[in-house]
C-alpha cells in the first residue's frame, strides 16, 4: 500500500523542498570554470540556449549563449537560476525504500537491491493480475531518447498497454486539433514569421509569464506596425499594451472564433482561392457559424460587440498574420473544439504556409513537442505513428524485432489510469518525470488512488509529493547529467549536452530503465550504451512516419543550431515552415501541402458547449488557473530554488475589486475558495486586471496550497485533457 | 560575443513584463555576486501589471558623488559611476537619499553603498551587461544608437531629465513614445497642487466587459 509516511514533516525535513541559494564557489568571484557547456534551459517549451559554467563536476553558474538564434542570450528568471538545482541538499543520492522506522519514512538501500525488488514486484503483480495491471507514467520534460525508450519499455519489456505521460495535461488538445485540420501536429511556422505579421492574435496564452522570450517576438512585430489582439480573462503583461483586449469569459473561446468567422463571411474577408483549392469542409462550417452574429457572440463570451467587430475587421482585412494559442483555450472539456475554431479562422483567411503567415500552439513543457511524437502517449508509436494502425504496428514491431501481435493495443490516458487504480485494475505503478499529486485536477482523488497501489516505484532526482507515496525510489538524473535531443516550441530539434556526472548512486534515467529490464530477464532491446545509440534507433523507428527524424544527427543539430522536423534524409536541411505551396509530404505525396491524401486542409465544425461545470446560485464564480513566471509546473525543481521561491513565495487569489467589495475583502485578506471537490484558503490579491466574475490561482504548490484540490476532472472527449481553466466556485472572507 | 565600443544602454519601461530576469541575473555579476543592484517595481499593481526597472542612469554630474562627504564615489573615464570605495565609504546614506532615480543601495552588513556599475567587469571586456543580455522583452537593451533606431521606430531615446530646478544628463537613455512630446517630470508641481496632465484610465476591464451579475 503506497501510503504516505506517517510523519510527513520529518519526510520534508529530510528530503525537502528546501530552497537553495548560491554558496561556496557559486558566490566567489574570479573563479575560472573548467568548461562552458552549450546546452538549453531545463524548463519551458522555448528551450532557450544557455551555457553552463562547470567547476569540479558542479554547475556553478551560467553565461548567456548569444549565438543561439531563438533567444540570442535572453533568459527568464527560471533560466537564470536553473543552475541552483544542481548540488542541491535535497538531491536523491541513493535508492530508498519505505521504512516507517527510518528518519523521514525512507531508508537507503543498495541500488542493485532496489532494482531487484522492483523487478520482483513487477513480476508478482503481472503474474497475479495480468500485464496491464502494471502502469507507467512518464513526462514531456524527458529527452526524446528517454521518451522513446519509455514507450518501448512499457510495450516491449513490460508488455503493458498502460503507459501515458504528463503531456496529457498540456498539449494534447492542440495536437488532436492539428491532426484533424492539418494531418500533422507541429507549430506550422518558425517564430521568425511572427516578426513579419501585420496582426498577431493571442488566445489564452500568458505569453510574458509562460513563454517570456516569445514576448520579444510579439513586441518587435508591434514596433514594425503589427496590431496585437489578446483574448484572456486577465490583463496579463502581454495584454497590457496590446491594441485590442478581449476579456473573454473562461470556457467561451469557440463562441468567439465562430463569431469572428461569421463576420469574416458577412464582410467577405475570405481567401476564396485558398478555401476552394487548399481546403475542404468550408460550407458546413459557414452554415454552422451563421447563427453566431455579434449579439449572440457578445452574450456568450462576455465581450462587447464593438470589440468583437473591431477584432474581426483587423483579422479579416490583414495581409499577413500569426495566431498563437496555449493552455487557456486547450485546458477545457471542449479543448479540441476550441483549437479547431481558431484554426477555422486561420484557414478562412488563407494566411498559412507563407512568410509572415502562421499558426502555432505555444508548447508548455521542455520537450512538449518531441515528447508527444515518439511513443510514450497511450495511443501512439514512434514517428507520430498510430498504435491502432496495422501498418504502423508492423513497421515499429519490425524495428524492435518483435511480432505486431506482441505489441499491446492502445492504453488509456493518465487520468483514466488513476480511475483504473481506483477500481483495482492497475495494481502497480512506475513513474518518472510526473508529479500527478500536484498537477492532476481534483487531486484529493489522486491521493486516495496512490494509497491503493500494491506497489509504486518512482524514478526522480528529488522526492516530489507523489514520490512520497513510493515503496521504492530510484535516483535518476538531472537535465545537466545526460545528453539527448528535445524538440522546442517551433518544431526545432535541439541537443541537450551533459555538463556533469550524476552524483552518488544516481544514474541516467535510461540506464535505470535498462537495469530494470535486465533484472526482469528481458534485456533484449534494452542494451543501449549511450543516448546516441537510442537516437539512432529512434531515427529508424520514425523513418517514413509523419514526425520523420531519420535525417537528423547530433552533428547536424550542432552545425545548424537545431533541425526542424520533418527531416527525411541526411542531405535534407529540415523544414522550418510547414505547408509551403508545392511542398511534399509522405501522406499527400505531392497532391498538396497538407498531410491528407488529397493534400488539402480540413475545416471542422466546432460547436459551442458551455463548461462541464457552469456557475449556479451555490457556486456563482468561475475559477481559472495558470502559472507565474518564477515557478514551473508542479514546482519539483523551482520550489527548491531559493531566489525563485522568494520571487512569488505562495499562491494568491486574484480577484476584481467589484467582487472583493461585495464580499468585504481587502487586498491581503485571507480568503477561502470552495468548489464541489475541495477548499483552499489563501491571501487575496485585489486587482482590476481580472474579470469580476472570475478568480485566478496559480497551480505550482502542493497540499493545502494546491488549487488542484478544487479543479474538475472533466476531460475533453477526444484529447482527454482536463478542464483546468474553468470550474464553479464560491468565495468567502475568512473570519 | 564581443561588442563594439559605441554600445549604449537603453531602458524602455513600456516593454517591461516584470519577470525579474534582470534582478536575478544582476546577482550573478562578478563584482557583486549574490546581490542584485536593479530595482524593479509594480507601478500600481491594483490597477495594472505595469512594472518598471531602474538601473543606474550614470549621470554626467552624479548627484550621489556630489553629496558624498567622503569623496567615495568615483566615475570612470568612460562615464560609469561606480560603487563607493570601500576604504572611503562611511555608510552615511547621503547618496541613497540624494539620488533622484533612487539607485544606490546601502548594504548595512558591509557598511557600504553599492550600486549598478553597468556590469563593468563585462562591458570593459567587450561583453554586454548581464541584465540587458537576458531581458526577455528587451526592456533593457545594450547596443548602438543605429540598432535601437531600427528596432524601435516608434520611440525616441532621451537622456535629459529634470527634477524641479535640477536638470540631469545621463549616459543611459530612456525610450519615450515618438508620438508625444517629451514631458519633464516635475515633482514640485505635483506637491499639493494635484498632478498635471491627463488622467489615464486604468480600469480597462470595467469598461469593455459586459456587466452582469456574478451572484
Amino acid at each position: 500500500m503506497a501510503l504516505l509516511p506517517e510523519n510527513l514533516l520529518a519526510t520534508e525535513q529530510r528530503f525537502g523542498p528546501h530552497p537553495a541559494y548560491s554558496t561556496g564557489a557559486r558566490l566567489e568571484t574570479g573563479i575560472e570554470p573548467d568548461k562552458l557547456v552549450k546546452t538549453h534551459c531545463c524548463f519551458c517549451g522555448q528551450q532557450c540556449g544557455i551555457q553552463l559554467k562547470v567547476k569540479d563536476n558542479e554547475v556553478i553558474g551560467f553565461e548567456p549563449w548569444e549565438d543561439f538564434p531563438f533567444n540570442r542570450g535572453m533568459l527568464c528568471p527560471k533560466g537564470v537560476k536553473r543552475y541552483l538545482q544542481g548540488g542541491h541538499p535535497d538531491r536523491l543520492l541513493h535508492a530508498y525504500q519505505r521504512d516507517p522506522a527510518a528518519a523521514g519514512g525512507f531508508c537507503e538501500m543498495a541500488y542493485d537491491e532496489a532494482i531487484e525488488r522492483v523487478a520482483t514486484e513487477i513480476q508478482r503483480i503481472q503474474t497475479a493480475y495480468g500485464n496491464d495491471a502494471f502502469g507507467v507514467l512518464t513526462g514531456a520534460s524527458l529527452t526524446t531518447e528517454k521518451a522513446y525508450l519509455m514507450g518501448k519499455f512499457a510495450r516491449m519489456c513490460l508488455k503493458t498497454a498502460n503507459i501515458d505521460y504528463n503531456g496529457r495535461l498540456c498539449m494534447v488538445s492542440a495536437a488532436a486539433a492539428n491532426k484533424k485540420a492539418f494531418g500533422i501536429d507541429r507549430a506550422a511556422n518558425p517564430w521568425s514569421d511572427i516578426l513579419k505579421a501585420e496582426v498577431i492574435w493571442i488566445s489564452g496564452a500568458n505569453v510574458a509569464e509562460c513563454a517570456p522570450i516569445t514576448t520579444n517576438y510579439v513586441w518587435q512585430a508591434r514596433e514594425y506596425g503589427a496590431k496585437i489582439i489578446v483574448v484572456d480573462p486577465r490583463i496579463t503583461p502581454i495584454a497590457r499594451t496590446c491594441d485590442l483586449f478581449l476579456p473573454i469569459k473562461p470556457g467561451r473561446d469557440i463562441a468567439l472564433f465562430n463569431g469572428i468567422l461569421h463576420l469574416m463571411i458577412e464582410n467577405d474577408w475570405l481567401d476564396h482561392d485558398f478555401i476552394s483549392r487548399h481546403a475542404v469542409g468550408f460550407e458546413a462550417v459557414a452554415a454552422h457559424v451563421r447563427d453566431w452574429n455579434p449579439k449572440k457572440t457578445a452574450e456568450v463570451t462576455g465581450i462587447s460587440e464593438r470589440a468583437i467587430r473591431q477584432a474581426a475587421e483587423w483579422w479579416g482585412q490583414s495581409k499577413s498574420s500569426f495566431l498563437l494559442h496555449a493552455r487557456g483555450i486547450e485546458h477545457h472539456s471542449h479543448g479540441v473544439q476550441n483549437c479547431l475554431g481558431a484554426i477555422n479562422m486561420v484557414l478562412a483567411s488563407g494566411r498559412i504556409g507563407r512568410e509572415g503567415c502562421g499558426y502555432a500552439t505555444i508548447t508548455g513543457q521542455a520537450n512538449g513537442q518531441g515528447g508527444r511524437e515518439h511513443g510514450q502517449k497511450c495511443d501512439q508509436l514512434p514517428g507520430a505513428r498510430d498504435i491502432s494502425n496495422p501498418e504502423h504496428r508492423a513497421y515499429v514491431a519490425g524495428v524492435w524485432g518483435i511480432t505486431p501481435e506482441e505489441l499491446p493495443q492502445a492504453g488509456v490516458d493518465a487520468y483514466e489510469m488513476f480511475r483504473r487504480i481506483d477500481r483495482g485494475e492497475i495494481r502497480g505503478l512506475l513513474s518518472i518525470c510526473f508529479n500527478p499529486k500536484v498537477s492532476l485536477p481534483d487531486n484529493n482523488f489522486i491521493t486516495r488512488c496512490l494509497e491503493k497501489l500494491d506497489f509504486y516505484v518512482a524514478i526522480d532526482f528529488f522526492l516530489n509529493e507523489t514520490a512520497q507515496h513510493a515503496d521504492v525510489v530510484l535516483p535518476g538524473s538531472l537535465h545537466e547529467e545526460d545528453e539527448g535531443v528535445v524538440t522546442q516550441i517551433e518544431g526545432r530539434v535541439i541537443k541537450i549536452n551533459k555538463a556533469v556526472d550524476p552524483p552518488g548512486d544516481a544514474k541516467q534515467d535510461w540506464r535505470v530503465i535498462q537495469d530494470i529490464a535486465k533484472a526482469l530477464g528481458r534485456e533484449r532491446g534494452f542494451t543501449f550504451s549511450s543516448p546516441r545509440e537510442i537516437f539512432d534507433e529512434l531515427r529508424i523507428a520514425s523513418k517514413g512516419g509523419i514526425a520523420d527524424y531519420s535525417g537528423i544527427t547530433y552533428e547536424k543539430i550542432e552545425k545548424q543550431y537545431g533541425v526542424f522536423w520533418p527531416c527525411p534524409s541526411e542531405d535534407h536541411p529540415g523544414t522550418p515552415r510547414l505547408f509551403e505551396p508545392g511542398s511534399w509530404n509522405p501522406i499527400a505525396k505531392g497532391t498538396g501541402p497538407y498531410y491528407f491524401p488529397d493534400g488539402r486542409a480540413r475545416f471542422n465544425v466546432a460547436p459551442y458547449t458551455p463548461p462541464a461545470e457552469d456557475v449556479d446560485d451555490e457556486y456563482p464564480l468561475m475559477l481559472t488557473t495558470g502559472r507565474v513566471v518564477s515557478q514551473y509546473l508542479s514546482g519539483t525543481q523551482t520550489r527548491r530554488i531559493g531566489p525563485l521561491v522568494d520571487q512569488y513565495p505562495e499562491p494568491l487569489i486574484e480577484m476584481h475589486p467589484q467582487l472583493a467589495g461585495k464580499l468585504a475583502i481587502a487586498n491581503g485578506d485571507l480568503v477561502t475558495v470552495e468548489s464541489r471537490r475541495g477548499v483552499i484558503t489563501l491571501p487575496a490579491m485585489v486587482v482590476t486586471t481580472i474579470r469580476p466574475d472570475t478568480v485566478f490561482v496559480p497551480y505550482h504548490w502542493p497540499g493545502k496550497k494546491s488549487i488542484n484540490q478544487l479543479t474538475i476532472s472533466a476531460q475533453d472527449p477526444i484529447s482527454k485533457i482536463p478542464e483546468y481553466k474553468v470550474c464553479a466556485v464560491r468565495v468567502r472572507k475568512e473570519k | 560575443m564581443p561588442v563594439p565600443d559605441q554600445n549604449e544602454f537603453f531602458m524602455d519601461p513600456n516593454r517591461c513584463i516584470g519577470c525579474q530576469a534582470c534582478v536575478q541575473a544582476c546577482s550573478e555579476c562578478e563584482t557583486h555576486k549574490g546581490y542584485s543592484m536593479i530595482h524593479l517595481d509594480f507601478v500600481d499593481r491594483a490597477h495594472s501589471v505595469q512594472t518598471a526597472p531602474v538601473v543606474c542612469m550614470h549621470c554626467d554630474s552624479p548627484t550621489c558623488a556630489e553629496v558624498c562627504p567622503a569623496d567615495a564615489i568615483k566615475k570612470t573615464a568612460d562615464g560609469v559611476v561606480q560603487t563607493a570605495r570601500k576604504a572611503r565609504c562611511i555608510a552615511c546614506n547621503n547618496c541613497v537619499l540624494a539620488c533622484p532615480f533612487g539607485v544606490p543601495k546601502m548594504k548595512t552588513d558591509f557598511k557600504l553603498m553599492m550600486k549598478c556599475d553597468m556590469c563593468y567587469d563585462r562591458t570593459s571586456e567587450g561583453l554586454k551587461p548581464m541584465c540587458a543580455t537576458v531581458c526577455p522583452s528587451q526592456a533593457l537593451f545594450f547596443g548602438t544608437r543605429e540598432q535601437i533606431e531600427l528596432l524601435r521606430p516608434r520611440s525616441v531615446p532621451t537622456n535629459q531629465f529634470r527634477f524641479g530646478e535640477q536638470t540631469i544628463n545621463t549616459k543611459v537613455s530612456m525610450m519615450l513614445p515618438k508620438s508625444g512630446k517629451a514631458e519633464y517630470v516635475d515633482v514640485t508641481q505635483a506637491m499639493g497642487e494635484g498632478v498635471l496632465g491627463k488622467t489615464i484610465s486604468l480600469n480597462i476591464l470595467d469598461g469593455i466587459y459586459n456587466e452582469e451579475s456574478t451572484e
